[in-house]
């Protein structure tokens, strides 16, 4: 197993230099939403506390770095950490409205929308932040101010933060706080009865999880180049944040990567061919039906089932 | 010495008194049987005193600490740890793990609390079963799940709810023995119980609640024998004329 990781990483490593750009590209998103869907992974999967509005944070992670590096000359590289705080100083509010008050299930998915629209109106209301016109940033190929000539540069960057956040959910299944989120996710009364404070558990899973996502705003931004909040804060960010890990297999370490390697190709390709036959939009459609199909077929998604199908070898 | 202390206990949901003014007090190392018919009041008074319900009034002193007010979780850390009438399992875990996660509650390093919670799943008798999900569990085995969590918490005292419901008499007498044992290592015990002939031969004292209010408290024979308690259980016309 952890000579498949060495290999399938040194794979990744020396990819970029023996394909074509296009596909540098494809990977790039794929490493991207694998990340953000293991930010995600750590309170909606482990903790099993549904948020529905994570694009909230990567809005306000890329805002936050967009806005400090052409107001205030701060370099994103500094500039991604304020973001990150910020994106956790909402996710704290967010966290304590909902679990201090009880909202479960539907109610906290709501919650969650709820202020993911609230940014996004703001966002495209107040001119000081660009509008509805939105932001965009200017580009210098200055490697200090998070631009690259060479796409490469961020495709290692992706890979890094999609490896890093793997690293420390595998970290975290592996310490006190990660069998109490899996014990939260299961029953919440019987955790209490047995000592464990899931209001402070549930909150450190929030923050944690939006402050990573908030990190990812940056890259989003000055990888595109542009925030536009009908986009950065909108319902289809957080859907495409939320449906990797739950299709490859919500609080499991492999799921968010296998669901990203599943689910991202899948909408580019299709986005392609369907917007060169003028249908537009399609791709959603797909998803959609994808998704009916993982969760009648494979609820606990691709992750553990793959599990099941490849007999461990005796310890 | 007085481990736990209850005075004037008072719980109502909206016009129903669940818990009217309970007095109880249990020393160190004792088993208390808390018994009475259906909707006495009994799981409420447990509810009160683990910090799932909040009293409307009253005082829970535990090792002479006011618990009132207090997060379930930290009166388990305290050392008061209960079990659920319903058990409530986490479904997706391994007994070893559903064990574990109460054993972190005193050993934090992984490790330590995989020894722990090992110790405490054969102590109750489940290590065969240790890696089956909990989710396959028979009913007994169940039960026996939920008191390792309770007991890998490290509790003085251990609240226990009908942890023989349900069960055939073979598993009741193992049930029987287990608490029994549990108690002679020093673990204080107050049981809540509907088989008579295994909360009688268990405690110490037994209380009777009914309509939320205590009706006789004593040693079990006596208490057996009261008046007050045959009238609960059975109705006044089944108190036997020699004693009316």
């Amino acid at each position: 197993m952890k000579l498949l990781a060495l290999l399938a990483v040194a794979v990744l490593v020396g990819l970029p230099w023996v394909v074509g750009s296009y596909l540098v590209t494809v990977m790039i998103f794929i490493f991207f939403y694998a990340y953000l869907g293991q930010a995600w992974n750590i309170v909606g999967g482990y903790a099993g506390q549904l948020s529905a509005g994570h694009a909230a944070f990567v809005g306000i992670g890329g805002y936050a770095a967009a806005l400090l590096s052409a107001r205030a000359g701060l370099s994103p590289w500094l500039g991604m950490w304020i973001g990150g705080a910020l994106a956790a100083a909402l996710g704290a509010v967010i966290g304590y409205l909902g679990f201090r008050f009880g909202l479960r299930g539907f109610y906290f998915v709501l919650l969650t929308v709820a202020f993911a629209e609230i940014c996004r109106v703001v966002a495209l209301n107040v001119d000081a932040v660009g509008g509805a016109l939105g932001l965009y940033i200017t580009f210098t190929g200055d490697p200090r101010q998070f631009q690259f000539q060479d796409n490469r540069v961020y495709y290692y960057i992706a890979l890094v933060l999609m490896l890093a956040a793997t690293a420390l959910v595998w970290a975290i299944e592996r310490h006190r706080f990660g069998a109490y989120l899996t014990a939260i996710r299961q029953d919440e009364s019987a955790c209490e009865a047995l000592g464990v404070d899931t209001l402070r558990v549930k909150m450190l899973a929030m923050i944690l999880s939006s402050f990573l996502t908030g990190i990812g705003g940056t890259f989003y931004a000055f990888y595109l180049f542009s925030l536009q909040p009908n986009a950065v804060f909108g319902i289809p960010l957080s859907v495409e944040i939320v449906i990797r890990p739950i299709v490859g297999g919500a609080g499991t370490v492999m799921g968010p990567l296998l669901g990203s390697f599943i689910l991202s190709p899948l909408a580019e390709i299709s986005r392609t061919y369907f917007a060169q036959g003028g249908w537009t939009g399609l791709h959603l459609i797909v998803y959609g039906v994808l998704l009916i199909a993982v969760v009648l077929f494979l609820p606990q998604g691709a992750y553990p089932a793959l599990r099941r199908l490849v007999p461990r070898r005796p310890a | 010495m007085s481990l736990l202390e209850v005075s004037g206990l008072r719980k109502r949901f909206g016009g129903l008194v669940a818990v009217a003014g309970l007095d109880l007090s249990m020393t160190d190392g004792e088993m208390l049987g808390l018994i009475g018919p259906n909707g006495a009041g009994k799981t409420t008074v447990f509810n009160l005193l683990s910090g799932f319900l909040a009293p409307d009034g009253g005082e829970i002193l535990f090792g002479g600490r006011s618990v009132v007010g207090l997060k379930p979780h930290e009166i388990c850390r305290l050392g008061m740890a209960r079990t659920f009438q319903i058990v409530r399992p986490f479904p997706q875990l391994s007994v070893l793990d559903n064990v574990k996660v109460a054993a972190l509650a005193r050993h934090p390093a992984m490790p330590a609390a995989l020894e722990a919670a090992r110790a405490v799943v054969e102590r109750v008798g489940l290590g065969p079963r240790a890696l089956s999900l909990a989710s396959g569990l028979t009913l007994a085995d169940r039960k026996r799940l939920e008191l390792a969590r309770a007991l890998a918490t490290e509790p003085a005292l251990l609240l226990l709810d009908e942890v023989m419901a349900g069960l055939n008499a073979t598993e009741i007498d193992a049930m029987v023995r287990l608490v029994s044992g549990i108690n002679a290592g020093g673990i204080s015990v107050l049981l809540i119980e509907h088989n008579m002939r295994a909360v009688m031969s268990l405690s110490h004292r037994i209380v009777v609640l009914s309509f939320g209010e205590k009706i006789a408290a004593g040693p079990p024979r006596e208490v057996a024998a009261d008046r007050r308690v045959i009238e609960a259980y059975l109705g006044e016309e089944y108190v036997h004329p020699a004693q009316a």
